[in-house]
This record gives structure tokens, sequence and C-alpha cells, in this order.
């Protein structure tokens, strides 16, 4: 008897799992992806808790020079590509959909595929630990230290192929959410009523599309000259390391874009709705993201300064960097005229928001300075650019994505998390960061370079590395309060109901979680702030509920798919042609079945409180 | 089975899944000119450094490059009919005209695989030489976006020949990228071959 019951409970976790693993489902997508770049954001941290470890005393030696190199290069890496711009989609899958109406993305199996590349992704590159050593080569893996002459490990080809995966899966992504907003928005819902978070959805899909392709290419590039010995980087050969640069760049900097305009959207959700007014300048607010998207693609070379491109080239570069701070300044003057003389909220969600408002304005009076070319001959490589950078990403983009974890968990799983551990949570990581990151700006000016495993003792930079590991300290405590959080809401979270914030767009008005078909009556959308407006008329139009909702069925394919990139991946890595053709095999295989598989899909009746 | 096929096909389309599906198509394809221009910059950034073995100008062979592109041509041509035949509902001339195109395409790799034979006889080697490399990847990248081609047709040959409005959609995206590959090459055989025989 209980041997039996032993047996049905696995064969329900079994189930489960499979049906995670076969789920075309957006939500459970998005979940996927929040609890995979979640851990992986921990791991990412951890790598930055052992170097901040590494420098709280001069001539430490808790790692080795090389270790270092590994641990800096991996938390860069991680952060960058498998932790926040994950977590990001993770939030567009969860919501973006339901906030324009639509039962799900454009194209549910690529969403799927999207998400088990980048699995395999991070999975290949976080496996190098254990197989011959991580990368080493920074998170911009300049040629020529990157090349098979000055580093002949495996470890700069799990990031070659690590990246590769996981961006073109990304890419993947940038095509289905751009589709699904263009083409599938509810009745109503014209372009200039759709939220802020969806503007910026639809405008980072953009960038995604057009900044990857220089990426992957550049990929290809040093796969090939590290696999096959052709000569891109090879300069006896006539190779050009520059060229490695500029095609990383043309990438690099839309990329920063990719990670903070859906910040933007995240600030510009949280702050209206708990300031209880509209959004102030909605429409500049667009336009000021297309400019920032625009300009974004004809900054590239602030990065490559001291390369010496040339007074004019620099000039150039100058100037389209500085105009940046135009668009920006005119979404941080919105974000205070939201919040000015409205009746404002101080939820967990609102503090991270409005604790971003000024950081991210350090960070990007501090990218202005560097943007500089003069200025910048001083700054660069040193901890003066460690400190811009995690003023823009934690103080920008991290806070962004607190502010989006306490405002749409309840919609994503029906609890709401703890406002009194949010507090503990907001304080400590507030304050944890700006100990432990404006010093580093003091570091760097006087003359710190960045990415160095030690200093000497009775440089002047003692104290404030000190002092900057003791604000990590401060910060990871912080970061582990908001583990408990979730920890405690996930098991006995007080229930939220459809609408717990008073919400004004439409994934509020549907349950929380969402059922399957996300409405059971699609919304019809009369202005902005469509749900806002829609509980304060009295006029009761609605769409009659849908008997018959036409659903894509769960398929195991798209894992398969990933999995045959992974094997081929490592079957390259370890230099083994059979096994690349294994896994290339299964890839291709899995894309003939998803060109011709014709999927009669589920049809679903909702219930009645679905229908609600 | 195939009631549910046909069942499947109509609910598709009544969602609007057809012309997601072009369009996600389009956007697809301007990824890919994006990834095209960065191989061809490469190329044009790099192909200067020849370090003795030919260079552009001694190495290609115009009239076969030529007769590749007429194939390639050809089967641009040969791709409308097929879609032309959907309309018209022809399943005989569908048939026909899907398995023309990818004898075509075969062809245009048969020349390409004779081009790069030659370069490599003459010295032209992947490794040698930056202008080998870069050479070799933009050609190579794009014959192997010519060879999924060819798999794609082959395989809505053998699935899809059908005329359900599903075979139809997936008839129109094969032709889509297929025209976008030809379009890539004339865009190679301009910049690289004319041009780089005219220096
Ligand atoms: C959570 C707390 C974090 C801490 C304590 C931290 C700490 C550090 C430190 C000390 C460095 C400099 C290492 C060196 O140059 O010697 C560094 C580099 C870097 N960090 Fe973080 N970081 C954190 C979060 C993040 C986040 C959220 C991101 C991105 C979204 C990020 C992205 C980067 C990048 C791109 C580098 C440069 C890596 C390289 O030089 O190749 N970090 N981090």
């Amino acid at each position: 008897m209980a041997m039996a019951l032993g047996r049905a409970a696995t064969a329900a976790v079994r189930l489960r799992a499979w049906s995670w693993l076969t789920t075309v489902d957006h939500k459970r997508i998005g979940i996927l992806y929040l609890v995979t770049s979640a851990f992986l954001f921990l791991v990412g941290g951890f790598e930055a808790f052992l170097i901040r470890l590494q420098l709280i005393r001069p001539d430490n030696h808790l790692v080795s020079s090389a270790m270092y190199s590994q641990l800096f290069t991996m938390h860069g890496t991680t952060m960058i590509f498998l932790a926040v711009m994950p977590i990001l989609v993770g939030f567009m899958n969860a919501v973006m959909p339901l906030m324009i109406g639509a039962r799900d993305v454009a194209f549910p199996r690529l969403n799927a595929l999207s998400y088990w590349m980048y699995l395999a992704g991070a999975l290949l590159l976080n496996s190098s630990w254990f197989l011959g050593g991580a990368p080493n080569a920074g998170w911009f893996n300049y040629a020529p230290i990157s090349t098979g002459a000055y580093n002949p490990g495996p470890g700069i080809d799990f990031y070659d192929l690590g990246v590769q995966i996981a961006g073109i899966g990304t890419l993947m992504t940038g095509i289905n959410f751009l589709v699904t907003i263009l083409a599938m928005r509810t009745e109503g819902m014209s372009l200039m009523r759709m939220p802020l978070f969806v503007w910026t959805t639809l405008i980072t899909s953009l960038l995604i599309i057009f900044a990857f392709p220089p990426l992957t290419a550049n990929l290809f590039f040093l796969m090939f000259d590290r696999l096959a010995g052709t000569a891109f980087f090879n300069v006896p050969h006539g190779g050009d390391v520059v060229l490695w640069e500029q095609l990383f760049w043309t990438f690099g900097h839309p990329e920063v874009y990719i990670l903070v305009l859906p910040a933007f959207g995240i600030i510009s959700e949280v702050v209206a709705t708990f300031s209880r007014k509209p959004l102030f300048g909605y429409a500049s607010m667009v336009w000021a993201v297309e400019v920032i998207a625009f300009l974004s693609f004809i900054v590239w070379s602030h990065h490559m300064f001291p390369v010496g491109l040339g007074p004019t080239v620099n000039t150039m570069f100058v100037l389209t960097s500085m105009a940046i701070a135009v668009p920006t300044g005119i979404k941080i003057f919105n974000w205070i005229a939201t919040m000015w003389g409205g009746r404002i909220q101080l939820t967990t969600a609102m503090l991270f928001a409005m604790s971003f408002i000024p950081t991210f304005v350090v960070g990007g009076t501090s990218g202005v300075m560097t943007a500089l070319a003069p200025a910048d001959m001083q700054f660069h490589d040193s901890y003066f650019v460690v400190a811009h950078l995690h003023y823009v990403l934690i103080g920008g983009t991290l806070m962004a994505v607190f502010a989006a974890a306490y405002y749409w968990f309840p919609k994503i799983t029906g609890r709401l998390m703890s406002e009194r551990l949010g507090r503990w949570n907001f304080w400590l990581v507030t304050v944890g960061f700006n100990v432990a990151f404006l010093p580093q700006h003091f570091i760097g000016l006087w003359g710190m370079p960045r990415r160095v495993y030690t200093y000497g003792p009775g440089l002047g930079l003692s104290f404030w590395n000190a002092l900057s590991t003791v604000g990590v300290f401060i910060l990871t405590l912080g970061i582990l309060v908001m583990v408990m959080n979730v920890v405690h809401a996930l098991r006995r979270g007080e229930a939220a109901g459809p609408d717990p914030w008073d919400g004004r767009t439409l994934e509020w008005s549907t349950a929380s979680p969402a059922p399957p078909y996300n409405f059971a009556r699609l919304p019809r959308v009369r202005g902005r702030d469509a749900f806002w407006e829609q509980k304060r008329s009295t006029e009761r139009e609605l769409w009659p509920v849908d008997r018959h909702i036409h659903l894509p069925s769960p398929t195991p394919v798209p894992a398969l798919m990933a999995l045959g990139l992974l094997v081929a991946a490592y079957g390259a890595i370890f230099r083994s042609i059979p096994v690349v053709a294994a896994g290339l095999g299964l890839t291709v295989y899995g894309i003939h079945r998803s060109m011709f598989d014709v999927d009669p899909g589920v049809i679903v009746t909702p219930t009645e409180e679905g229908a609600a | 089975m195939s009631d549910a096929r046909e069942a499947a096909g109509a609910l598709a389309f009544a969602d609007g899944a057809h012309e997601r599906a072009r369009f996600g198509m389009w956007i697809f394809l301007s990824a890919e000119c994006a990834f095209f221009a960065c191989l061809i910059g490469a190329y044009l950034a790099l192909h200067g450094r020849t370090l003795g073995v030919p260079g552009p100008g001694a190495l290609f062979d115009i009239p076969v490059t030529l007769a590749a592109t007429l194939v390639l041509l050809v089967s641009s041509l040969t791709m409308v009919l097929a879609v032309d035949a959907i309309e018209r509902e022809a399943v005989d001339a569908l048939k026909g005209w899907l398995a023309t195109t990818a004898a075509l395409g075969v062809t245009f790799l048969g020349f390409e695989a004779y081009d790069f034979a030659d370069y490599w006889a003459r010295g032209v080697t992947l490794q040698g030489t930056v202008f080998g490399s870069s050479v070799y990847t933009l050609l190579g990248f794009h014959g192997l976006h010519v060879a999924f081609g060819i798999f794609w047709i082959l395989s809505l040959l053998r699935a899809c020949a059908a005329l359900t409005a599903e075979g139809a959609v997936k008839t129109y995206l094969a032709s889509l990228y297929w025209h976008f590959v030809d379009v890539v090459w004339i865009v190679i055989f301009s910049v690289v071959y004319l041009v780089g025989k005219a220096t």
C-alpha cells in the first residue's frame, strides 16, 4: 500500500516535471526564466562576493591571480547574459501578453526554444569551472588575449559557445516579442495606449534584433580562429584585433540599453501606480525611449577611446554619447513630475523605484564623464568604470528588477510578499550598494586599475577597499532577506486576489495567477490605463465569454533542440566531430519537426471563476 | 489524422497565425541582413591583406561565377512559379517547380565547390591569410544558407505538398527565405566579385 502510494507520488512528480519541460505557456516560461535567472544571479553574486573578499585588504592571497581573472570574467558574463537580461525577459514573458490583452505570445514554441537555449548556454558556461577552467578574458573577451595562441585552454571556447547559444535564443525572443506586440494587441489597444513597459519591451526587441547579429558574427570569427585556425584575429597572417572590439561594441552598447530600457518601463509602471496618477508626459516618454534606442547604435566607440581612432572619430562619438543624456533627463523629470502632487504609497516596490531615480542619475553622470574622450583616457580601465557600470546596472536595472519583483510577484504566484521583510530588503540593499560602490569612484580616480587581483599597502587604497567590501556584506544580507521573503511568501504568503495594488493596466484585470488562456473574455480598451478607466466607468459593456479557446499543445521538441546544441557545443570544445554531428543532427531534426508538425492544439472552456 | 490536420489548419488561420508567421519571417530576415552585413563588412575591411597569395582581382573567375549567379536567379523564378502553382491549386506543377528549385540550388552549390577547389589550389587557404579566412567565411555562410533552403524545400516536397492552407503558408515562408538568400548573393556578387575584379 505504502509502496503503491510512493509510486503514485513519484509518478505525479514526473508528470509535473514533464509538464514544465514541455510547456509553451508564456506565463510558465516566464517562471522558468525567473527561477533560472534568479539562481544564476546568486551564482554571479557569489563570484562578486569572492572578488570583494579578495580585495578586502592589500596583498591578500585568498584567490590566485589566475582564479581572480576567471572570477571577474564569469561574474560579468553571468550577470549580463545569464542573470539580468533573462530576469527582464522573464518579467516580459510573465506580464507583457497580459498587458496587451493577448492569449499568448506570437510563437509559443519558439518562446520555449529561447528559454531552453538560454538554459543550455548557462549550463555550458558554468560547467567550465569543472572542465578545465572558466573563461578569463573579461566579459568582453578582447582578442588577442582570447585567441588560441595566448589562451589555449578550453575556457574561451566555453565563453564563445555558451554566449552564442544563449544569444541566438535571445534573438528569437526579440523576434517573438516584436511580432506579439505589433500583431496581437486586443481591440482598442493602439500603440499610443500601450503601457510603458510594453513600449520598452517593443523597443528592446528591436535592439535585440539588430544588436545580436554582430555578436553572432564576432563569436563565429573567434570560434573559427580557435577551432579551424582561421586568421581573423591573428595579426601575423593579416588579422585585425580591433575588428573584435568594433563588432563587440556595436553589439555591446545596444546591449546595455537592452538591460536598462525595460527597467525604465518597470519604473514607469510602478511610479504611476503608486502615485495614483497617470504617467506624466506619456508621449515624451515614448519618444525618449525611441531616441535612446536609436542613439545607442551610434555611440559604441566610446568604449574604445584609448584605441586611438583619431580625434575626428572620437569627437563624433563624444557628441553622440553626450546626446543620450537629453532623452534620459526627460525621463527622469517625467518620473518626478508623475510623483509630484500624487498620493504616494510607499510600498516596497515604490521604495525601490524611488531610489532608482537618484542612483541612476549618479550612474548617468559618471557616464557623461567617461564619455569625454580626454577625461576617459584617465578613467579607462580603472575602478571608476567599475563604479559607473554598477551604478547603472545595480542602481538602475537591479533596483527596477527588485521593484518589478515586489510589484508583479502577486500576479505571477497569487501571493503577496511581506512588506515588513520588504523594507529590510530595501534598506539593506540601498545602503549596502552605496557603501560598496560610492568609494570605488575615488579608488578609481586615485589610480586603482580594474581586473587586477590585489594592490599594495600604503597607497591610500586599503581603507576604502575594506569599506567597499563591508558594503557588499550589507548588500548580500539584503539579497538574502529577499530570498527569505520569496520562500516565505510562497509557503504562507497572503492570497493576493486579482488586483492587490488597484492597478492601471490589464494584467490586473484577470485572476492571479492568470488562467492558461489569460482572459475568459478579451478586454476592450478605451484609453490609456485601460483597467483603471474600466474600473471607474459605469458603463459595463463587455465581450461575451469565449467558450472555445484554442491554445497550442505542449511539446518536448524545443528542449530537445537545445539539448542538441548543448551536445554539439561539448563536441566542439573537446574536438570530437562525431559528437558535434550527433548534436547538430538532433537540432536539425527538431527544426524539421517544428516546421512540419501540425499542432491540433487544445480547446479550453473557461471555468466560471476564470470568467468572472 | 488528416481531418485533425485540416481542422488545425483552419483554426490556426482563424487565429491569424499565418499572418504572424509571415511577419515573423520578415523580421527574422532583417536580423539575417544585419548578420550578413557584418560578414561583408569584415570581408571589406580585411580582403586587402593577401600576403602574397592572389587577391580578389587575380583570383575571381567572373564567367564561372556569373553562371552560378544566373542559376540562382533562375531558381528564384522557379520558386515564384511554385507559389503561383499553389494559387492555381495545381499539385503536380507545385511539386515540379519545387523540385526544379532544389535542383538549381544544388547546381549552385556545385559551382561554389568548384570555385573553392580552384581558389584553394591557387594558394588561398582558410588558415594562411585573413583574406582567405574572410572570403571563405562569407561565401561559406551563404552556401550554408542555400543548403538549408534545399533541405527545407525537400522537406516541403515530402511532407507538405498537399494543398492545405497550412502547406501553402509553409511554401510561402520557404519562398521568402529563398529569395532573401538570392538577394544576399546579388550583393555578394556585386560587392565581392565585380568590385573586387575591377579594383
Ligand atoms: C550584486 C552585487 C555585485 C557586486 C558586489 C559586484 C562587484 C563587482 C566587482 C568588484 C567588479 C570588478 C572586478 C574587477 O575589475 O577587478 C565587478 C565587475 C563587473 N560587474 Fe559586478 N558586482 C555586482 C553586481 C553586478 C551586476 C548586477 C552586474 C550586471 C548587470 C554586474 C556586472 C559587472 C560587469 C560587467 C563587470 C566587469 C567584468 C569585467 O571586468 O569583465 N555586476 N563587479
